[in-house]
């Protein structure tokens, strides 16, 4: 072959080192088997690193009338009852085991009176539920399963690696391409079996809480190799990033400052989320401040404040204030944590304690003091609950041998997912796949990979550099569809604006195939900016067909034009896939039936 | 199979003409008071050697050194290398110096820079690998030699009961982001080069992490001895200066460790103390 292309064989790929693929990872090698485990960045700075708030998991340390099944409901709630209810009902049983997991491979978790771990508010779940340390459990997590994984024999660590395409033999996957950032040399992993554990894709949007990382590219692997992808409209805004000064725009500002008493205020100082009390949500919300506040110094008779509604309904409220003329100087709103000085002695040494690190964050990139000042706030692009479809119980996707956990596959959280069960996810979904993925390795033999298939993806990828076909220059047209994408398929969409933008995919596809890298092929992010302009354009692409093809509001996914929701598709999820002719088409597939003992348990919790 | 897997696009809407989305002017109040170019030299090379080069970027108020990194890479050098993720101190990739100092690139806002030009260089303690981004491999290396936490017995129901005041300690230590410039700055290693026998700041804070937890049973004390080189530390605390996560990593971490270090070597009792009541194994005698 013309090309030098090292081949290095596993029994299973881990793509992606966040918490779902460290956990994937470390659960594939306890079968014994060889694991490789690849990502973008260096370890351990994976988006699981900058978690703040805190892991859902049904412990009972704070609450004890908190259980599965609550937590069950209340994400099924969440999720508007578009969920994989398999899934929920994992992730429910086993969130508390796999946290306890985490303490005994040396986590240190927050810890009650009792010697316990702590739980926090958070928005929509009951019962305090988030295990947390500060306001940096994604640290805490991912340190703790990154140590635990480089002391695994089985486990190969391959950094700063991408993996541009994967590849299969009939109609299961075999191997995947890569390039090494370092010197740009390309890598051929088989493998037989693969777990995507490659996160989301908020960097299709110009204001996100997402890194370089997010473009999207498990998705968008997958969808190309011929999996299914699953209600990508459910794009989450958090209702609470940075939005001043400009360049931190975006930043999250973590739920655990409403958690721990913050209220939301607009520009006349009235806190406007008690305007606006979702029907299904009224008998769980506080009826004044007085019980809001209650209810976050852990009374247990007291009902939430309003700012811990879902993700959604807070960020379309704040939109709607700052719309109205109602918002801060900086188009946000006022998040107040300080206030709680007139409640509590040493607020100001409280609150460094609890959010040290929004403390530092407003310090150091605001130069504001929370302890003492507001913050000004708005909504940005945060997470995906759309994603990879797998089933329920074993994590595989529609192609075999194929598997995906964490933000990259779909499903768990429907419409809208709660603070804290993504952390949660990654744990009970990751420790699923590896385990099947392991399982799968071992009753299946090796597969061919093609040497024309490897050849034309390397090819491809050199093209940037070696024979570009016009002078775009990829950074510009990167920044355009997030610009495009945040103004027409953002938090409030419209048919004729989705519409639009689809028309505008097509323009933005032409140049992306026009897009030309400088330099060579040594750590050269100009090149990987032109490689991952192909994932977000995909994944745009399949979260404005579904969004458009959704004609009704639910959880995430707000529409102008069907403000309300629709009983035709409250039980419809959309399907993406990649037709025979190389287009997208959508399907609507039924959600499954609950089973009686399920609706029963979603039932009881309602009372 | 090559064409199925081909990551192209055909879009179904054909009927469509294409468009350009052209951005809405920016509504009040959102844009930052410009305050002018600024000059950089950014270090620009590879491991067989390299140079400064001139730049120039547009700067508004509250951007941070890392914006301004982008924008040239955006503008001016496609292929300008740089590590980065969250953009909010809390992932350590974005590590380098700044006009001279060991910093991050996305915690450092240009307005406290003194006025002229900013030069950007790579840590000065590992080894480039193009422009910005060092070899810092060995660091991931150091800590495979640094025994895992092994925890005691848990309770009857199977988990561990811990005080808040008992695991701040170690929290302390597990802010840690892997910044590595507590590596960089240590003279050791940045002047003198001991990769090979220290372990440097980093290591020692996470050695402390460990040891000082409330549940584990593992002794560290001869590694931190031997390969640890932890002898080797003369306390210049130059490593906490630097440390954005501002763990006091020579007061906390350091000094208990190395005191534990020299009871335990130089003192028979506390040895034996240790070995019969605290921790399993017995260190290694220093060999001659
Ligand atoms: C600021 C912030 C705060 C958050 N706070 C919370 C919280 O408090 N509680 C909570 O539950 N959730 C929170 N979340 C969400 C949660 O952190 C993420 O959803 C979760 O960490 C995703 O984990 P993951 O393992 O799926 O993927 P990630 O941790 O994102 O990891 C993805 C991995 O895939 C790799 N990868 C991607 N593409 C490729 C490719 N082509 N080739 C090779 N490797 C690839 C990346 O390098 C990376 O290693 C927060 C998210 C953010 C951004
Ligand atoms: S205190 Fe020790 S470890 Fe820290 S910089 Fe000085 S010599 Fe290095
Ligand atoms: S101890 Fe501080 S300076 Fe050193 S790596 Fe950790 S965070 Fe960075
Ligand atoms: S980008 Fe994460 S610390 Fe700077």
């Amino acid at each position: 072959m013309a090309l030098d292309i090292q081949t290095i064989e596993h029994d299973v790929l881990v793509i992606g080192a966040g918490g779902a693929g460290l956990r994937g990872a470390i659960e594939a090698s306890n079968a014994g088997i060889s694991v490789g485990l690849v990502c973008k960045s260096l370890l351990g700075k994976a988006h699981t690193v900058m978690a703040e708030g805190g892991v859902a998991a049904a412990l009972a340390n704070v609450d004890d009338r908190d259980s599965w099944k609550v937590h069950f409901a209340d994400t099924m709630r969440g999720g508007q009852y578009v969920n994989n209810w398999r899934m929920a009902e994992h992730h429910a049983k086993e969130a508390p085991d796999r946290v306890r997991e985490l303490e005994k491979w040396g986590a240190v978790f927050d810890r009650t009176k009792e010697g316990k771990i702590l739980q926090r508010n958070f928005g929509g779940h009951r019962y305090p539920r988030l295990a947390h340390v500060g306001d940096r459990t994604g640290l805490e997590i991912i340190r703790t399963l990154q140590d635990k994984s480089v002391h695994e024999r089985e486990i190969k660590v391959y950094m700063e690696c991408t993996i541009v395409r994967l590849f299969k033999d009939g109609e299961r996957v075999t191997g995947a391409l890569g390039y090494f950032r370092e010197r740009g040399r390309f890598v051929l992993f088989k493998a037989k079996s693969i777990v995507m554990a490659t996160g989301g894709l908020g960097k299709a949007y110009a204001i996100t809480s997402n890194s370089w990382e997010y473009t999207g590219d498990g998705y968008s692997l997958a969808y190309h190799a011929g999996a299914d992808l699953i209600d990508m409209e459910f794009v989450q805004f958090h209702p609470t990033g940075m939005v001043w000064p400009p360049s931190v725009r975006g930043i999250l500002v973590t739920e655990g400052v409403r958690g721990e008493g913050g209220v939301l205020r607009n520009k006349d100082g009235k806190r406007f989320m008690f305007d606006d009390i979702p029907e299904n949500y009224r008998n769980q919300t506080a009826k004044n401040e007085e019980e809001g506040w209650r209810y976050t110094q852990g009374d247990k008779n007291a009902m939430r404040p309003p700012e811990l509604l879902t993700r959604d309904h807070v960020a379309r409220c704040i939109n709607r204030e700052v719309k109205a003329g109602r918002g801060s100087p900086h188009g946000g709103v006022f998040l107040d944590i300080a206030w709680i000085k007139e409640r509590i002695p040493n607020a100001e040494k409280y609150i460094q304690k609890k959010l040290p690190s929004m403390y530092h964050q407003f310090k150091e990139l605001g130069g504001i003091d929370i302890t003492k000042e507001r913050m000004e706030v708005g909504p940005t692009t945060h997470y995906t609950m759309g994603g990879i479809k797998v089933d329920g119980d074993s994590q595989m996707t529609t192609v075999p041998g194929l598997f995906a956990a964490g933000e990259a596959a779909g499903g768990l959280h429907g419409a809208n997912r709660l603070g804290g069960n993504s952390l949660s996810d990654l744990l009970v979904f990751g420790k699923r796949a590896g385990e099947n993925a392991a399982k799968f390795a071992q009753e299946n033999k090796a597969g061919a990979v093609a040497e024309a298939d490897i050849e034309s993806a390397a090819q491809w990828s050199l093209s940037f550099m070696d024979s570009p076909k016009g002078d775009e220059n990829p950074y510009k047209v990167q920044q355009d569809l997030q610009v495009m994408m945040q103004d027409l398929v953002g938090i409030v969409r419209r048919e004729d604006e989705m519409v639009k933008a689809l028309a505008g995919l097509k323009t933005l596809w032409e140049r992306a195939k026009k897009v030309q890298s400088q330099g060579n092929r040594e750590y050269n992010p100009g090149w990987h900016t032109c490689m991952d302009l192909t994932n977000l354009l995909t994944v745009s692409e399949a979260v404005t067909m579904s969004g458009i093809r959704r004609k009704e509001s639910r959880g995430a996914q707000f529409r102008d034009d069907f403000p309300e929701k629709s009983d035709t598709y409250a039980k419809m999820n959309m399907v993406i896939r990649k037709a025979k002719d190389g287009s997208m088409e959508l399907i609507e597939q039924p959600t499954k039936e609950l089973p009686p003992e399920l609706k029963q348990v979603i039932e009881e919790m309602a009372k | 199979m090559a064409a199925d897997n081909e990551p192209t696009s055909r879009p179904n809407n054909e009927v469509q003409p294409p468009f350009v989305h052209t951005a809405s002017a920016p509504k009040p109040g959102t844009v930052a008071e410009a305050l002018g170019r600024r000059d950089f030299k950014v270090w620009r090379g590879n491991a067989l050697g390299g140079g400064y080069k001139d730049y120039t970027a547009e700067i508004s108020a509250g951007m941070v050194v890392l914006d301004a990194v982008h924008q040239i890479q955006a503008t001016q050098a496609g292929d300008l290398a740089c590590r980065w993720n969250c953009k909010a101190g809390k992932c350590g990739s974005c590590s380098a110096e700044i006009n001279g100092k060991p910093r991050l690139m996305c915690m450092t806002r240009m307005e406290t820079l003194p006025e002229g030009t900013v030069t950007i260089q790579p840590m000065k303690a590992f080894k480039p690998i193009k422009d910005l981004v060092t070899d810092v491999s060995w660091n991931y290396e150091v800590k495979k030699k640094i025994a895992p936490f092994k925890p005691k017995a848990p309770e009857a129901d199977g988990t561990w009961r811990m005080q808040q005041f008992e695991v701040e300690r170690v929290q302390e230590f597990r802010k840690c982001i892997e910044c590595f410039l507590c590596q960089d700055t240590c003279h050791v290693l940045r002047d003198h080069g001991k990769h090979e026998v220290f372990a440097g700041p980093r290591f020692f804070v996470h050695a402390a992490q460990l040891e000082m937890h409330p549940l584990d049973t593992v002794n560290r004390e001869p590694f931190l001895k031997h390969d640890g080189g932890i002898g080797f530390c003369n306390i210049t605390k130059c490593c906490t200066e630097v440390c954005p996560e501002h763990i006091k990593i020579t007061d906390n971490a350091i000094i208990p460790l190395k005191e534990r270090v020299a009871d335990t070597y130089y003192d028979p009792l506390v040895r034996l103390w240790r070995w019969a009541f605290k921790k399993g194994e017995q260190p290694v005698e220093p060999k001659a």
